[in-house]
């Protein structure tokens, strides 16, 4: 899977701006943060999907904590992105 | 039509019963044996004559993979109201009540999650004043 296309989908954007907003969260917390501050009111089972998709592009990982299953957002995998097309620094300044 | 119970499966009746009032604030309505295991019934200090909370044995061979399924992906089995979630956050933890989800702000309402030791996980929400 890559990162692009991980990406390229509003709900999981979604997904992962709620990760950066609090890491170690479970499906029920994603699904309540998605449905109460987005208006996204996916099944359980398409948010699965999603996260199964955001963890195919490695980005989140998930383990297991006490008797839950929590996801974590993890960055690495844009990195691709700004060494594939660097921002020079008079760029920046423009 | 009225609803005058409501409950959760616990894996210990006694445990359960000490939590759900020592730590969480509610007081024993009914505690009668029943044999083996006992009808129990916490109410609300805030409304003693309101709703019944059955506190009941989790023996039935298909409770524990449904509860167990609902923990691993965080889903509370049911949802107390208070007035000020930030506060009976600190209130318990100092307690020793662990928590899965601190408060967390979701706009109409607050909601954090806790663990009632018991096999639960259990919501508390406060809702916000509305505009």
């Amino acid at each position: 899977m890559d990162v692009y296309r991980a990406i390229a989908d509003p709900t999981r954007r979604a997904i992962l701006d709620e990760l950066v907003d609090r890491s170690g969260q479970s499906l029920f917390e994603i699904c309540a943060r998605l449905t109460m501050k987005h208006g996204i009111n996916s099944s359980r089972q398409a948010i699965t999907q999603h996260l199964g998709v955001l963890e195919a592009a490695g980005l989140i990982r998930t383990r297991r904590e006490g008797r839950s299953k929590l996801h974590w957002f993890q960055g690495d995998p844009l990195k691709a992105i700004a060494e594939r097309w660097p921002i020079a620094t008079d760029e920046r300044d423009m | 039509m009225r609803i005058h119970l409501a409950g959760v499966f616990v894996d210990d009746q006694q445990k359960a019963l000490r939590f759900y009032t020592e730590t969480l604030g509610f007081q024993l309505k009914h505690n009668i044996p029943l044999g083996e295991y006992a009808w129990i019934t916490v109410v609300s200090p805030e409304d003693p004559e309101g709703t019944e909370f059955l506190l009941e044995p989790d023996a039935h061979p298909a409770v524990r993979p449904f509860v167990q399924a609902l923990v691993e992906d965080g889903i509370p089995s049911t949802s107390f109201a208070v007035d000020d979630v930030q506060a009976e956050y600190e209130r318990l933890q100092a307690k020793g009540v662990q928590f899965v989800q601190p408060p967390t702000d979701l706009g109409p309402v607050i909601t954090a999650i806790l663990d009632d030791t018991c096999g639960n996980l259990i919501q508390i929400q406060e809702e916000k004043p509305q505009p």
